[in-house]
C-alpha cells in the first residue's frame, strides 16, 4: 500500500513536470520569432578567432544579419570533403566558407561557389598580398575573398648554423643545409608523411626549380600536361630522395608531418626546418609549460624558405584560408556584407595576433602588436610575396594523392624515375584508366 | 504436436522430401480469428518491414546502379552511362587486388588467432567459478566496449615512433630498436593493425563462443571420460562437433567484420605503405575522389565479396541455422 502510494506520488511529480513542460512549449511557441538572417559560417578548426569575429561583425550589423559558425573537420581534406558534399547537394545554408585554396577551382569550376560582385572584389583586394590573391582566383576570376594567408619559413637553430658558417641573413639552398646537418650529424625537420605536406613540399621545390607540377592546371582532365619529368621534377626529386636515404630526416621520416617534424627541431638532433609559423607560439607555450628548455627560443632563427639554387628565389609553400559563398545560399548579398567585415586588415591584425594566423593583407602587418608577437613577421610578408599556390586545378586531390602515393617514404624516391612514372600515374588517374 | 489433416491433396513423392512441403502438409487449418490475428500482425509489423527493406535496398541498388556510370560529383553534367566499364578497370588494376590481398590477409589471420585466444577465453568464463564469474566475463569484455575509433588511436600512440614506448619497452627483442618506425612499411603497420584488431574483438568470438559451450550438455564429457576418453579426445570429439553452429556464427560474424575493416587501417596509416584494405579504397574512391560510378563499382565488389565470404562459412561448416538446431546434415 505505501508503495502504491509513493508510486501514485511519482506519476503525479511526472505529470506536473509534463504539464509544465507543455506549458513552456506553447509559451515559447507563441513568443514573437526572432527574424533575424542567419548566415552559418562554415570554418576551419582554430583558437577561437573565427567565432570572435562572427561575435563581433553581428554586432557591428546591428540586425542585418545573425553569423554562426560551424566548426569543419581537422584536416583540410576532410574539410573539402564535408564541403563538396553539401555544396553538390545543393544545401541552402552553405553562406560563408573558410576554404583551403587548392580545393577552391574544385569547386569553382561546377558553379558550386557564388562570384563575389565586384564592388565587394574591389573592397576587399586592394592590398591583398599577390600570392594570396592568385589562391582566390581561378579562370582569371576572383572567386573567393583572401582571409589570412599562410607561408613556410626556414627555422634553424642559430648554434648549428653558426658552426656550419652559413650565412642566414642571405638565401640559402638546400644543398647548403643538407651538408651542415650531415657534418654536424643533425637531422633536418622537413615533412614526409603520405599526406598532403608532400604536395606542399614537392611543389616548393620544383617551382623554386624553375617548374611546375602541372603545366596547364586549367586544361581539363584528358588533356592535362605533367612538368614533373623535367630537370626540375628531377632536381626536387633529389633533394627529397638524398634526404630520405641518408637518413637526415630522422628514422621518422616517412611518418612525420608539420608536428613530429616541430617535435623533432626541438628536440637535441634539430638543425634546420621547413614549416609554417604555428611552430612559434607553440615553442614558446612548451617553453612555458616548462616542457622545453627555457634557453631553447634564443637559439632559434627564422628566414625565407630555402631555394634550390644559388641566386634563384625560393618558392615557399602558399597556405591560408579563403572565404566563399555557396552558390545555393539564400542570403548571398548579407554574406558578402558579412565577408567584408570579416576580411578586413583589422580583424586580420587581430586573428594573427591572437590565433597566429598571418593577413593577407600587407597593410594587416603594419600595427605594432604584429611584430610584438611575431618577431619574424616581415619575414612572414616577404615570404607570402615569393610564395607559390600548389597546382590550382579541379583535379587538385588526384594530383596530390597520386604525388603522396610516389614521393612517399622519401628513401624509396629515385630521382630518375620517380617524377616520370608519377606522371604517368596521374595520367592514367585522370582518364579514368587507374585507381588510385 | 500439430494433427495431420485428413484433406491432405496428393503431392509428388519428390516433393515430399522438401522439408518445406512437409511442413506444409502437417499445417493445421487455421481459425478465422487465428487468420485475423495473423492479417492484424500484418497491418502493425507491415510499415516497419517496408521500410526495413528500403532502407536495406535502396541504397545496394542505388549503388548498383551509379556503378555503372562515369560519374564525378563535381561535374554532375558530365555523368555517362558506360555499362560495366568501372569493373572492368577495377579488376584490371593491380590496387584493387592488393588491397583485396590485404584484406583476405587481415581476415584470415585475426579470425584464426582471435577464434583459437576466443575459445581459451570461453573456456576461462565457462570454468571460472560462481564467485567469480561476473568479474572475469566483464574484464575479458572490457576492450570490446571500447569505440574502434579510439582503440585505434590507443594503438597508434603506443607504437608511433614519436610518442609510443613499445620501442622502448620491447627493445630487448630482436628487430625492435627506439628507430624502428612501425607505420613506416607495410609488415610492421599490418601486424600493429592486427594486433589491435584481435584485441579489440576477441572478447566478441569468446561470448558467442560461450553461449555455445554453455549449451553442450556435461552428461556428455562425463560420459566420455568415464569411457576413457582424455581432455584433447573430449575437446575434438564432444565439445567441438556440438558446438559447431557457435563456432559457425563467430567465425562468420568476425569475418564479415573484419572483412570490412576500415578504421583502425584509417587511422594509424591511411592506407600507406601496402596497407590499403578494400573499405579504405571504396572510401577513398567514392569520399576522397568524388568519383560516385567507380566508388559504388568498388562497394558493390565489396558487398559481393562479404555475400561469397557468407556463403563460403554456411557450405563449410554445414549449419542449418533455421532449423534451430547446429550440426544437423
Amino acid at each position: 500500500m505505501r508503495q502504491f502510494r509513493r508510486s501514485g506520488g511519482s506519476a503525479r511529480r511526472w505529470a506536473g513536470v509534463a504539464v509544465t513542460a507543455t506549458a513552456a512549449l506553447v509559451i515559447a511557441g507563441c513568443a514573437p520569432a526572432d527574424d533575424t538572417p542567419v548566415l552559418t559560417w562554415y570554418t576551419n578548426p582554430d583558437d577561437g578567432g573565427q567565432a570572435e569575429i562572427a561575435q563581433q561583425c553581428t554586432e557591428q550589423a546591428e540586425g542585418a544579419y545573425r553569423i554562426e559558425t560551424s566548426v569543419l573537420p581537422n584536416e583540410a581534406a576532410s574539410q573539402r570533403e564535408q564541403l563538396t558534399r553539401r555544396l553538390a547537394a545543393g544545401d541552402t545554408s552553405m553562406d560563408i566558407m573558410s576554404l583551403d585554396p587548392p580545393f577552391i577551382p574544385e569547386l569553382a569550376e561546377p558553379g558550386f561557389l557564388a562570384v563575389p560582385p565586384s564592388d565587394v572584389v574591389e573592397a576587399t583586394t586592394k592590398d591583398t598580398l599577390e600570392g594570396a590573391l592568385a589562391g582566390a582566383t581561378w579562370k582569371d576570376t576572383v572567386v573567393t575573398v583572401p582571409f589570412w594567408a599562410n607561408t613556410q619559413l626556414l627555422w634553424y637553430r642559430k648554434s648549428v648554423a653558426q658552426e656550419a658558417g652559413l650565412d642566414m641573413e642571405g638565401q640559402v639552398t638546400w644543398d647548403q643545409l643538407i651538408e651542415a646537418a650531415a657534418d654536424q650529424d643533425k637531422e633536418i625537420g622537413v615533412q614526409g608523411a603520405r599526406a598532403e605536406s608532400m604536395t606542399v613540399w614537392l611543389n616548393a621545390l620544383i617551382e623554386s626549380a624553375g617548374g611546375h607540377i602541372l603545366e596547364n592546371p586549367e586544361a581539363s582532365a584528358d588533356e592535362v600536361r605533367l612538368g614533373l619529368d623535367t630537370d626540375a621534377g628531377r632536381a626536387a626529386a633529389g633533394v627529397i630522395s638524398t634526404i630520405g636515404q641518408e637518413g637526415l630526416g630522422s628514422a621518422g621520416l616517412a611518418t612525420q608531418a608539420e608536428n613530429e617534424s616541430m617535435l623533432l627541431f626541438q628536440g637535441d638532433s634539430g638543425s634546420f626546418m621547413v614549416n609554417w609559423p604555428f611552430v612559434w607560439p607553440a615553442t614558446n607555450g612548451a617553453v612555458e609549460d616548462g616542457a622545453l628548455p627555457a634557453d631553447l627560443p634564443d637559439d632559434i632563427g627564422w628566414g625565407l624558405y630555402p631555394a634550390m639554387e644559388e641566386g634563384k628565389d625560393p618558392a615557399p609553400p602558399l597556405g591560408g584560408i579563403n572565404l566563399g559563398v555557396g552558390a545555393a545560399s539564400e542570403h548571398q548579398d548579407l554574406a558578402w556584407d558579412a565577408v567584408q567585415c570579416i576580411v578586413t586588415p583589422e580583424h586580420q591584425t587581430q586573428y594573427f595576433v591572437t590565433n597566429g594566423n598571418p593577413p593577407s593583407s600587407a597593410s594587416a602587418f603594419d600595427d605594432p602588436s604584429v611584430e610584438e608577437k611575431f618577431p619574424m613577421a616581415p619575414v612572414i610578408r616577404d615570404s607570402l610575396d615569393l610564395a607559390k599556390p600548389r597546382p590550382q586545378t579541379p583535379y587538385y586531390n588526384e594530383v596530390s594523392t597520386a604525388i603522396q602515393q610516389r614521393f612517399t617514404p622519401p628513401s624509396s624516391v629515385n630521382p630518375e624515375t620517380t617524377p616520370a612514372e608519377t606522371g604517368q600515374f596521374i595520367q592514367e588517374v585522370l582518364r579514368g584508366e587507374s585507381l588510385l | 504436436m500439430t494433427s495431420v489433416p485428413t484433406n491432405v491433396p496428393a503431392v509428388d513423392p519428390d516433393a515430399a522430401e522438401d522439408p518445406s512441403a512437409r511442413r506444409g502438409r502437417r499445417r493445421a487449418p487455421r481459425s478465422e480469428r487465428s487468420r485475423a490475428e495473423a492479417r492484424l500482425g500484418w497491418w502493425l509489423a507491415g510499415p516497419a518491414f517496408i521500410i526495413m527493406v528500403a532502407v536495406i535496398f535502396y541504397p545496394v541498388l542505388q549503388a548498383l546502379w551509379d556503378s555503372l556510370f562515369n560519374y564525378r560529383l563535381t561535374a554532375p553534367d558530365e555523368r555517362e552511362f558506360i555499362g560495366l566499364q568501372n569493373y572492368a578497370t577495377i579488376l584490371a588494376d593491380g590496387v584493387f587486388w592488393s588491397a583485396l590481398g590485404v584484406t583476405a590477409l587481415i581476415t584470415v589471420v585475426t579470425v584464426f588467432v582471435e577464434l583459437i585466444l576466443g575459445f581459451a577465453l570461453a573456456m576461462i568464463m565457462h570454468k571460472a567459478i560462481k564467485a567469480t564469474r561476473g568479474l572475469v566475463r566483464t574484464v575479458i569484455l572490457v576492450p570490446y566496449g571500447i569505440i574502434t575509433v579510439v582503440s585505434a588511436f590507443s594503438w597508434y600512440y603506443m607504437f608511433s615512433i614519436d610518442s609510443g614506448f613499445i620501442n622502448n619497452w620491447f627493445s630487448w627483442l630482436p628487430g625492435i630498436d627506439a628507430e624502428l618506425n612501425w607505420f613506416a612499411q607495410g609488415s610492421t603497420a599490418l601486424l600493429v593493425i592486427m594486433f589491435s584488431e584481435i584485441w579489440k574483438t576477441t572478447p566478441f568470438i569468446s561470448l558467442l563462443l560461450l553461449a555455445g559451450l554453455a549449451q553442450v550438455p556435461d552428461d556428455l564429457s562425463e560420459a566420455a571420460a568415464v569411457d576413457g576418453a582424455n581432455w584433447w579426445q573430449r575437446l575434438w570429439r564432444v565439445i567441438l562437433p556440438n558446438m559447431k553452429a557457435a563456432i559457425m556464427v563467430a567465425v562468420l560474424f568476425r569475418a564479415l567484420d573484419a572483412f570490412r575493416v576500415f578504421d583502425s587501417v584509417f587511422i594509424m596509416t591511411n592506407g600507406a605503405y601496402g596497407t590499403e584494405v578494400l573499405s579504405l579504397l571504396a572510401y577513398r574512391t567514392s569520399i576522397g575522389r568524388l568519383e560516385i560510378g567507380l566508388g559504388s563499382a568498388v562497394s558493390v565488389v565489396l558487398f559481393l565479396c562479404v555475400g561469397i565470404i557468407a556463403l563460403i562459412a554456411v557450405k563449410v561448416f554445414n549449419v542449418d541455422l533455421a532449423g534451430g538446431r547446429g550440426g544437423r546434415k
